[in-house]
This record gives C-alpha cells, sequence and structure tokens, in this order.
C-alpha cells in the first residue's frame, strides 16, 4: 500500500485549535496551566499549543521537554540502545495542571514512562494527556485527555507525524508495513 | 641398540665445521659416525631413508633451564631433554638457577645422576654458579665445580652486580679455561622494567627495561675480560649496541663470544600488545611474551641478524625457561618471565632462512660448531670418528606449533599456533634415535 | 549529521524520541584509543542528558532497574569508586561493591578466580580498578561480563579521559585550536594517556610538561607511531602554560620522591606546581583540573584550587554524569 496523507498542514492546525479551545474549557482558563512536550514531536506540538492559546487569551504559558528514554520499560531488552537527549522543564510543575503533549498516542507504554518521569520532577495537582493522533491499540488502562484526530488502524500500519519544525513540512501519513493482519480496529 | 649400526641414506649432508656439502650416506657404529660417502651399504644395519631431509651435526643449546631439582612442577630433567631431542638438541647445557642452586659438586653430581638416569639420551652439561647462592657476595669453588662436570660459570638470572666479584671469578676462570657466560643485566637500571624500553612500554603503561642496562654490563664484562684474559660468554644478547661492543672485542682479539635466542632474533616488543590476527584494539598483555632479556625493536633485531652473517655472534641459544600455567595466567606485571623453547626453536629460526636474512648454513654453524667451539668438547662435526649426534631436518615442511603436543611441562610460548615452516625429523645421540618424527623412514 | 537531529517518527512500534545507535560497539569500556569521535561526541551527547538528573531534587530514574553493577576494587580509592556507585544507584541499578585489597585477594586468590566469582555472581557489569597495568584486557578476555575499566597501573582511565574533556568542551565549547596543558607526572600517569587518545578527535593541542624525568622515554615515539600530531612535550612550564586555555594539574605521588625520580618535593614545586605566581604568566582566563586527590602545596597552590579559576568541582560533578552515560550504554539495552 502506497503512503497515504490523513491530515495536511491545516487539517493539523484546525485539530490544534480545537483541542486548546477543549483545554481551556476544561480548566476554566489558561491560569496554572504549563505544557510539557514528549521528545521528539511533541514539543513542537506543545509550543504550538501554547502559542494558539496566547492568541486567544494573552497568557504565556511554560512549555518543557521531556525525554523519556531512561523510564521506558524495555531499555534493558531493545537490541539497540537509543540517544538520551536532554529533559528541559525550567519551572516548577508542583501544584500545576499539567498538560502533557504527544504526537501519537499508541500502546500507553510512552506515556507511562512519561508519568514515571514527571512524578520525579514533581507534583502536578493533575496531569493531563493531549495527542494529535490517538491511533488505538491500548496495552495499559490509559485515556487521553483531548485528541486531535481518532485514527483507527491496523498493527501492520504505520503512522508518521511529519511537523515542520523538525520534518521541514506539515504531514500526517499511514502506510502499510509487509506481515500484518489487515484488520481494522 | 648401541652395537647395532646405523645407515642414513641420501642426505644432504651438512657439515659446517668441514664446510662440506653433499648428497649422501653415513653409517654409524658403536655410537661413532664410522663412514659418509655415497652408496654405502651395511648389513643388517637399520636403514633410515633421508632423501629429502638434510643431516647435520646434533644441535648444541648453550642455555636452557631444567628446573630439577626443585621446580619439577615447571619441568624435569626428563621432560625437559625429551622436548630438546625433539627440538633437535643432542647437548644442552643447563643453568644452574635450580633450587637447591648448582653451588657445589654434591648438587651438580645429583643432577648428573638424574641426567642420566632419566635422559641417556640427551648429553646434559651442567653450568655451576659464579657465587654461593647466586646471591652475588661470595665465590663458589670453582675447580671443585669444574672437576664435577661443570663446563661454565654463570648467576643467570640473578646477575652478578659487584665488578669486584665478577672480576675475581674471572681470574678464576681463566686458570680452569671456562667460559663465564653471563646474563648481562645492570639490575639498578633495568629494576620494575617488564619489557623493552620503547613506544610499545609507554603505550601499555608498562615499565621499560632500557637497551642500555644490558649493554653496560656487556661493556663492563668486555673491560674484565681484557683485565683478567678469561674467557667470556654474552649469553642471549638482545641489543645493537651488545652486538657492536662485542664486534669491536672480537676485533681487539679479545676471547669473547656470544649467542642470541631464537625469540629474540625474530620477535619485537610490539609482540607483547598485539597477537597475529587480532584487531588493533584489544591490547594482548601476552604474558607469553614477556622474557628477560626483553623482545626488542627492530632495529635491534636487524643488528642481531647482521652480527650472525658477519660472525659476531657465534651461537644461537634457546634460554629454554618453562613455567606453569598459573605463572603466566596473570597480570602482566606479575608473569615470570621465560619462553619455552626447545620444540620451536629450528622452525622459527628456519623462517630467517626463508625470508633470506641468513643462509642454512649461518643457521646450522650457529646451531652446531658455533656453540662447540666454545664447548671445546670435540662435538659439532660429522667426520668420521666423531660421536654420532646427528640431526635429521625438513627445512620445507610446514607444521603449526600446538602446545598440547609439548614434551616439555612448559606451554609457555608466544608462538603457540603460529605456522612454522622446517621441521626437525630425526634426533640421533650417540648412534642412538633419541627422537624421530612420524613420518621417518626407517627398515 | 548531529545526533540530536531528528529522524522522521515511525509508530509501527512506539515511538523513540531519540535516534536508535547502531554504530555503538563497544561491550568494554576498556580505554579510549579505540573510540572514535562519533563515540566519543555519544557519551557527552547523553551525559548533558545525565546532568539534568543531577540537578533535580529526585536523583533517581529507572533505567538499569534490575541490573547489577559490581566494583571491585583491587587499589584503594574513593572518588573513583564513590562515582561509579552514585551513576549506578541514579539510574537504579543495585551495585555490590569487593574491596579486592581486603578480600581474598590478599590471601592470594588470582585475579581471575576473583573475577570468575563475580561473573558466576551473574553481575551484569564488573567496574574494575586494578595497580598492574592491563589488568582489565585479561578480566575482558577471560569473562563474559561487561569490564569497565576504572584505571589500571600507568595504562589507561577512560571515565576519567571523558569526563576531563566533557569538561573541557563544557566550558570551551569546540576545542579546535584550543591549548590544554597537562603537568605533573606524565611517566606513571592513566590520567594523561587516557586524555593523550581522548583529545586527539578535537583539533585542539595537548601539551605535556614534566621534568625529563617523568616523561617516558618511548613517548615522542608512541605519539609518531600513532600519529598523535596533537601532542607535545615540553619540560618548561613557564613557556608551556603561554597562551593555553586549561591547564590541568597531575597528582604527584610522594614515592616518586623517594625513586629518585625528583631530586627534592622543593625543586619540583619550584619547577612545576601550579599557583598564583605562576598562572601570572598565563593567559588571564585560563582554567585550571586536577583529577583528584589533590596533594595541596605541591602540585597545585589551595588557592588555585579552590579559586575562581578552578574546575575541580565541575569535574567530580561531570564525572558523575560521564560514568551514568557509560553504564547506560554498557549495561543498559542488553540480554543476559
Amino acid at each position: 500500500m502506497p503512503e497515504k496523507t490523513l491530515l495536511n498542514s491545516s487539517d493539523i492546525e484546525r485539530a490544534l485549535v480545537r483541542v486548546a479551545h477543549e483545554i481551556l474549557e476544561r480548566n476554566k482558563g489558561a491560569v496554572n496551566i504549563v505544557f510539557i512536550g514528549i521528545k521528539t514531536r511533541g514539543v513542537p506540538l506543545a509550543q504550538r499549543l501554547a502559542a494558539i492559546i496566547r492568541s486567544m487569551e494573552q497568557v504565556d504559558i511554560p512549555v518543557g521537554s521531556l525525554d523519556i528514554t531512561l523510564y521506558r520499560d524495555d531499555v534493558s531488552s531493545l537490541s539497540f540502545k537509543h540517544v538520551v537527549q536532554q529533559t528541559y522543564v525550567p519551572f516548577d510543575i508542583t501544584n500545576k495542571h499539567l498538560i502533557l503533549v504527544d504526537d501519537v498516542f499508541y500502546t500507553g507504554r510512552s506515556i507511562r514512562a512519561a508519568l514515571d518521569a514527571l512524578i520525579d520532577l514533581g507534583r502536578p495537582e493533575t496531569i493531563q494527556l493531549a495527542v494529535l493522533i490517538d491511533r488505538g491499540h491500548r496495552e495499559l488502562p490509559i485515556r487521553a485527555d483531548f485528541v486531535g484526530k481518532n485514527i483507527p488502524t491496523a498493527r501492520n500500519e504505520e503512522i508518521k507525524v511529519c511537523l515542520s519544525e523538525v520534518d521541514a513540512v506539515d504531514k500526517v501519513t499511514v502506510m502499510r508495513t509487509e506481515g500484518g493482519n489487515n484488520e481494522l480496529k | 641398540m648401541k652395537d647395532s649400526s646405523l645407515l642414513i641414506k641420501n642426505a644432504r649432508i651438512i657439515d659446517p665445521a668441514t664446510d662440506a656439502e653433499e648428497t649422501g650416506d653415513i653409517l654409524i657404529a658403536e655410537g661413532k659416525i664410522s663412514k659418509t660417502g655415497n652408496d654405502i651399504s651395511a648389513a643388517g644395519a637399520a636403514t633410515i631413508d633421508a632423501s629429502g631431509l638434510i643431516a647435520c651435526p646434533g644441535f648444541i643449546d648453550l642455555h636452557c633451564h631444567l628446573r630439577q631439582p626443585g621446580y619439577e612442577n615447571k619441568e624435569t630433567i626428563a621432560t625437559g631433554a625429551a622436548a630438546a631431542a625433539r627440538g633437535g638438541y643432542t647437548t644442552i647445557c643447563c643453568m644452574p638457577n635450580t633450587n637447591p642452586p648448582l653451588d657445589n659438586a654434591g648438587i651438580v653430581n645429583h643432577v648428573r645422576d638424574i641426567a642420566s638416569r632419566d635422559a641417556p639420551l640427551v648429553r646434559i652439561l651442567p653450568v655451576g654458579c659464579i657465587t654461593g647462592g647466586r646471591a652475588g657476595r661470595e665465590l663458589v669453588n670453582m675447580a671443585e665445580l669444574a672437576s664435577a662436570g661443570c663446563i661454565g660459570f654463570s648467576d643467570d638470572g640473578s646477575p652478578v652486580s659487584d665488578t669486584r666479584i665478577m672480576s675475581l671469578a674471572m681470574e678464576n676462570a681463566a686458570v680452569l679455561d671456562l667460559p663465564i657466560i653471563d646474563h648481562c643485566e645492570d639490575i639498578n637500571l633495568s629494576q620494575g622494567g617488564h619489557m623493552n624500553d620503547g613506544w610499545v612500554a609507554v603505550r601499555l603503561g608498562l615499565k621499560g627495561i632500557p637497551a642500555a642496562a644490558e649493554e653496560i654490563m656487556v661493556a663492563r664484562d668486555i673491560a674484565l675480560c681484557e683485565l683478567t684474559g678469561a674467557r667470556l660468554h654474552v649469553t642471549h644478547m638482545s641489543t645493537a649496541g651488545s652486538t657492536q661492543l662485542v664486534r669491536d672485542a672480537k676485533q681487539r682479539g679479545l676471547k669473547v663470544t656470544c649467542d642470541v635466542t631464537p625469540h629474540n632474533l625474530t620477535l619485537t616488543h610490539e609482540r607483547v600488545m598485539k597477537v597475529q590476527d587480532t584487531p588493533r584494539t584489544a591490547l594482548a598483555y601476552d604474558t607469553n611474551a614477556r622474557v628477560n632479556p626483553p623482545l626488542r625493536s627492530p632495529a635491534d633485531i636487524e643488528a642481531l641478524i647482521r652480527g650472525i652473517t658477519d660472525g659476531t655472534i657465534d651461537a644461537i641459544a634457546t634460554d629454554h625457561a618453562p613455567h606453569t600455567i598459573e605463572e603466566k595466567l596473570c597480570e602482566f606485571e606479575n608473569a615470570i618471565s621465560g619462553i619455552s623453547g626447545f620444540e620451536t626453536a629450528f622452525g622459527v629460526l628456519m623462517s630467517l632462512v626463508h625470508t633470506g636474512s641468513i643462509s642454512l648454513k649461518t643457521l646450522l654453524a650457529c646451531l652446531t660448531t658455533g656453540p662447540a667451539k666454545i664447548l671445546q668438547n670435540g662435538t659439532g662435526t660429522l667426520r668420521p670418528g666423531a660421536r654420532a649426534d646427528i640431526t635429521l631436518l625438513d627445512t620445507e615442511r610446514e607444521w603449526t606449533v600446538d602446545v598440547k603436543d609439548f614434551l616439555s611441562k612448559g606451554r609457555n610460548t608466544p608462538f603457540n599456533g603460529c605456522k612454522l615452516k622446517g621441521l626437525v625429523v630425526a634426533t640421533i645421540s650417540g648412534g642412538c634415535l633419541s627422537f624421530h618424527h612420524d613420518s621417518l623412514r626407517i627398515s | 549529521m548531529s545526533l540530536s537531529e531528528s529522524r522522521p517518527g515511525t509508530a509501527t512500534r512506539e515511538t523513540l524520541p531519540g535516534p536508535s545507535i547502531d554504530f555503538w560497539k563497544h561491550r568494554h569500556v576498556l580505554d579510549l584509543d579505540d573510540f572514535s569521535r562519533e563515540e566519543t561526541d555519544l557519551v557527552f551527547e547523553i551525559a548533558e542528558g545525565m546532568v539534568e538528573i543531577l540537578d533535580r531534587d529526585v536523583k533517581k530514574v529507572p533505567t538499569l532497574r534490575g541490573k547489577t553493577i559490581a566494583t571491585m576494587f583491587f587499589e584503594p580509592s574513593t572518588r573513583t569508586r564513590a562515582s561509579f556507585e552514585l551513576a549506578a544507584k541514579y539510574l537504579g541499578a543495585d551495585t555490590i561493591s569487593l574491596d579486592a585489597t581486603k578480600s581474598s585477594v590478599a590471601k592470594g586468590e588470582s585475579l581471575i578466580d576473583s573475577l570468575r566469582t563475580l561473573q558466576a555472581l551473574e553481575v551484569d557489569a564488573i567496574i574494575m580498578r586494578h595497580p598492574c597495568s592491563g589488568a582489565p584486557y585479561i578480566a575482558a578476555r577471560s569473562l563474559d561480563t561487561s569490564i569497565i575499566n576504572a584505571g589500571d597501573g600507568c595504562h589507561a582511565h577512560p571515565s576519567q579521559g571523558l569526563l576531563d574533556i566533557f569538561t573541557m568542551k563544557q566550558q570551551l565549547g569546540d576545542l579546535k585550536d584550543r591549548k590544554v596543558v597537562i603537568v605533573g607526572d606524565i611517566m606513571h600517569s592513566r590520567v594523561a594517556r587516557s586524555n593523550i587518545w581522548g583529545t586527539r578527535h578535537y583539533g585542539m593541542k595537548l601539551v605535556l610538561c614534566a621534568p625529563p624525568t617523568l616523561i617516558p622515554h618511548g613517548l615522542p615515539e608512541m605519539l609518531e607511531k600513532y600519529s598523535l600530531n596533537h601532542v607535545t612535550i615540553e619540560h618548561n612550564l613557564d613557556s608551556a602554560i603561554e597562551n593555553a586555555d586549561i591547564i590541568m594539574s597531575l597528582r604527584l605521588q610522594k614515592e616518586r620522591q623517594q625513586s629518585g625520580l625528583i631530586s627534592s618535593l622543593r625543586e619540583y614545586i619550584q619547577g612545576y606546581q601550579i599557583n598564583m605566581s605562576r598562572l601570572a604568566g598565563a593567559k588571564p582566563d585560563v582554567l585550571v583540573m586536577h583529577p583528584g586527590p589533590m596533594n595541596e602545596g605541591t602540585e597545585i597552590s589551595p588557592d588555585v584550587a579552590y579559586g575562581t579559576r578552578s574546575l575541580i568541582e565541575q569535574q567530580v560533578t561531570n564525572g558523575v554524569a560521564v560514568r551514568m552515560a557509560l553504564l547506560y550504554l554498557i549495561a543498559g539495552g542488553k540480554n543476559r
């Protein structure tokens, strides 16, 4: 199956604007909110959400970045290693409403690792999860609070998020890889 | 077997003593060479088909360690002699650093008794100590040791530092007309050293033994040789500077001789850090390459080979120094020095012939007539009437060193796994086969 | 390509944040002679992530949970051992430490036997210090376990070399054309040797400064043999430190005087101590390092050691971060 584009640049923008509205609605404004993006593509998404809110509410929301490599539950079984990147959270997260941002929500294991990492950094009032794409297939009892787009997928499909900040273009594509089943969930 | 005769047919006979080289037969009777020539036949004689093989005088080793008494876990006279025979040696001179050391006639006689009982087919000649207990302080009774059969004197391994003691030793040795066989090392300078002082030592973080530590003592001994008129034999010489010192002394007519080892002629200090075919980064710290004097630089090897070709170097001696596995399976700095050398000597040395560094005849001279001249005992020749000590060689046969096959108890060699070209096929000592390879054709 | 540069995310499996490291081939860390520039930079990049963890209130991540790291020191040491143990604990590993200077080794157990015991206990990595050069190489050849060399004889101290260069880069940024002087007992220094190898990738100048008796004879030939052209040897400290960006002073062991390698402590101090008046002849912003432990008043004066130009405390902190990075690379992502 050739690569198929699911979202283009303006689709992504519209989804983010909606998510930003939902965040403000749920938290009754932008007070006491902080964004933490999961590296790599959660970080520009968090920055875009902060920018959207700034244009609506004239409030600067702090944005941090989180590297979860050291918290993954499969570090000891990976056949290859990954570069540990820097976590950058230059503000206190204690008693804040922390919005964790990631690009693709899949098994839930990354989020589990991110939650562990956040707990080591402080004690937020709440942690909420915002994702651009929810593709299903959860392996842990974790759900997202804000979803840009639900995309049902088969396990052998590959969702690729490209963001202009890191990949030069904005798009979300799907591609089927060899050997899996075609069942849609 | 001594009464029966032995006929070697169609050998390429090389006798460095007479400079003869011919293809022919050798007839041995009653332990002596009875005649050489063409088409010899002898009824009832055991016959060796030596076509394709070289027959030369039996090898003579001026420097080896048999470890008995005292260190039978490393080697015994029986196992050492078996290894020597396999290496082509018919006469070997054993160093006195046993426990107790060979510093009195009683212990020398004891060693000779064991030798004649356990190793009747290899002539074992003891070297006596220079000082009691090899402690470097009091001279032994050298006349007594000489009459017990010692062929020279050495405190090998614990060189005599006190110049006055060495001078007195030479005076005494001169009267007996026996050589002082000196391990030349200024231990104040070499102290704590683990290997050759050079770039490899720096690379490995090991302390170096400078060439000067040897050369200073060679120079001292030469001066004492001139002073006393004694015969000086510099053993296991390893540096370019020492070679030049001996060359100059010989030119001045001094009674100086010397030997070098097969490993110092073929391996450089780089061997300590690099085993053949291992990646650059896996530093070996190979304790089997730890030896004293240490493996030196390529320039030293070049100078030693020049010394052999121009006659400065008289002999090649194995410095066969067997040790236990435990003594080598440890940190390089804690490993004991020495190489088990009998069984690889000829194959290793043939590499110098195959690469054209020295001629086969020169090599054989260094293994036979060269050391025989120092021993002055009439061996090292194939002349009729001489004791039938003969080594049969296949210079083209390739084999791979495997320490598991060693007859020596010492498995400590940097040549394990090396492919060598040149094999001792048989060793005949006093007319008897002391060793033969499976391929020997005998009827 | 820089490592932090991102590749498009793929999500057939859970997206991993960082690029994968397929060029890291080391099972052991024995010396820096077999570290490529890429590998050295990788250690530094990961160490930066570790520095952030060291700034937290809760200095603990679960990365090596369930792994056991053993330290086996055949030679007394406090700082290197503490640094490695902290690094292992911060990464969530369990640690056991064997003081081999007191254990059965003193009773004559051989190196190999001691190490085999550790292997039988199924530890995931052994951090080893030994007074004999090359001992970790014997261990690496004899065992299946990963070995990290924490200093062997006069040969190598790779984690120290890495933390030194990490500290230099942290202070100076690009090291190209910078000048670093290592002064002191070069002859016996494993720190100097590992720095020689580690710095070779960075286009900098490394000057080794010592009295002739403390420079091994074979050093110039070794430098030539491996084309380590960035290294020069200098006996005069005052000319060595001209235009230097960093001066690293090495510990002078008192035994060196007893063995005659230096004629007197006083003479050594006059010629080679790093003190304020010496620094007056260097650049005003020159920085000073020391691998520790210091002999204050001998190779370095206290006012320099604790002064504003001193990086000695940063070295200690960076040491933990760099060792965390090494442990992550060696003990993480591996199935026994």
